[in-house]
């Protein structure tokens, strides 16, 4: 079931840090990382409120300059690029999940999904095809004309997971995907989430909750800035379900 | 009464029964208030004869196993680091799991955070097993609704873990290697 290809990192960071304040008030949110992704990798990175796993996310995908360390993403550092450069990476090689879906209110599913592309020079029929690939995947293809306020908590997470592949990126980076959503459209985004780790996206989620995080094939603990424990998921099984709850003996 | 916890509570230092008897109440607060005096008793008779504690009773005082001084042998400080290690939650045993955290950090044995990520590596792989099964059925299968229960109940487990990991990090210097 592992797609991941160990002889290429996809995204790498060494030393990465980010600093708010000075001296006295000074926080190191983000505290010496050195992360490496493989291709087709899922990665999870999980802790308390306040860690830094959200700061770590916003640097990884180039929404925020670090104070410190390199980030190494597709083969370009992210620190020597200019804005516009910066600009570029993060449209072409990064698809961004968010909690709060961040879709158009205004826009019909396919028209969030194909905005991106559009935005990147695409042909408006290029784009509408990919886009309506896209919803077919996440299992949207019926609701491709409804606005998103026409669609339940999961669907419109599910419109923001096409929204963030339409470039076929690089790497996914998810900030809490199932934060917002009830247990139904967790599972919705779970197996929408496993669907793409199986197809060999490679992912970074960060998060709170356990059940998005058991989906990768690696779980880092992350604590004051820095990483301080990782769980390997991938390959072998643990023990028998029906061992949890002393099913048998 | 679980052995591994009995020599746990002896770590530090040796106790006579009744300390022994406190320091578990202590650990445990209002869950220990049920507790059975005479199986701790039967407990330790049976770690002595095992040749994990040793029983002196102190000249002067009535033959009564309260009265008994009870220490650690080589054998039983080994179990103890054993059963420290170990990782075992086939049954939600939190109060076992609690008194680990209490024994290793009041003993200085290990660090409870140590013994917390081991915790959580655990259940974060049983989670992954049950949810991939879970989402395996389709969803109006009865038995996704029991995997949805062990699923909600790791869950449940691992946000305790994270009540632990917060409680036990605040109280670092406690923990001198």
């Amino acid at each position: 079931m592992s797609n991941i290809d160990t002889m290429t990192t996809v995204l790498r960071t060494q030393g990465l840090r980010k600093e708010y304040g000075r001296e006295a008030s000074l926080v190191r949110a983000v505290d010496g990382v050195d992360l490496e992704v493989a291709r087709g990798e899922t990665v999870a990175i999980m802790g308390p409120s306040g860690c830094g796993k959200s700061t770590l996310l916003y640097l990884l995908g180039g929404l925020d300059r670090s104070s410190g360390g390199e980030i190494w993403l597709d083969g370009q550092e992210l620190g020597r690029l200019s804005e516009r450069g910066l600009a570029r990476l993060r449209r072409d090689a990064i698809g961004f999940v968010f909690q709060a879906f961040h879709l158009m209110d205004e826009l019909t599913a396919v028209e969030n999904v194909e905005l991106p592309a559009l935005l990147a020079g695409r042909s408006p029929r290029a784009a509408r095809r990919r886009a309506l690939g896209l919803l077919d995947r996440v299992g949207l293809a019926d609701r491709a004309r409804f606005l998103p306020a026409q669609l339940s908590g999961g669907q419109r997470q599910r419109v923001a997971v096409a929204r963030a592949l339409v470039a076929d990126p690089a790497v996914v980076l998810a900030d809490e995907p199932t934060g917002n959503l009830d247990s139904a459209a967790t599972r919705e985004v779970l197996r929408l989430f496993d669907q793409l780790h199986q197809a060999g996206q490679t992912l970074v989620i960060v998060t709170h909750d356990p059940r998005i995080a058991a989906t990768a094939d690696r779980i880092i603990n992350m604590r004051d800035g820095t990483f301080v424990d990782q769980t390997m998921l991938q390959g072998g099984t643990s023990g028998r379900l029906g061992s949890l709850y002393a099913l048998e003996g | 009464m679980q052995q591994g916890a009995v020599l746990a509570m002896l770590a530090k230092e040796p106790a006579h029964g009744y300390q022994l008897r406190a320091r578990l109440r202590e650990a445990l607060g209002p869950v220990g208030e049920d507790m059975n005096d005479g199986q701790i008793y039967v407990t330790l008779t049976r770690l002595e004869k095992a040749g994990l504690v040793t029983a002196e009773q102190e000249p002067g005082l009535a033959d009564r196993p309260d009265r008994k001084v009870y220490a650690l042998t080589a054998a039983g400080q080994r179990r103890v680091a054993d059963w420290l290690a170990e990782v075992s939650w086939p049954k939600p045993d939190l109060a076992e799991f609690h008194l680990k955290l209490v024994a290793a950090a009041a003993a200085g044995l290990a660090d409870p955070i140590t013994i917390i990520d081991t915790q959580r590596r655990e259940l974060l792989r049983r989670l992954r097993d049950a949810q991939r099964a879970a989402l395996a059925e389709p969803d109006d299968a009865p038995a996704a609704l029991l995997l949805e229960g062990m699923v909600l109940r790791l869950q449940a487990d691992l946000r305790w873990l994270e009540a632990c990991e917060q409680q036990w990090t605040n109280q670092t210097g406690k923990y001198e290697p």
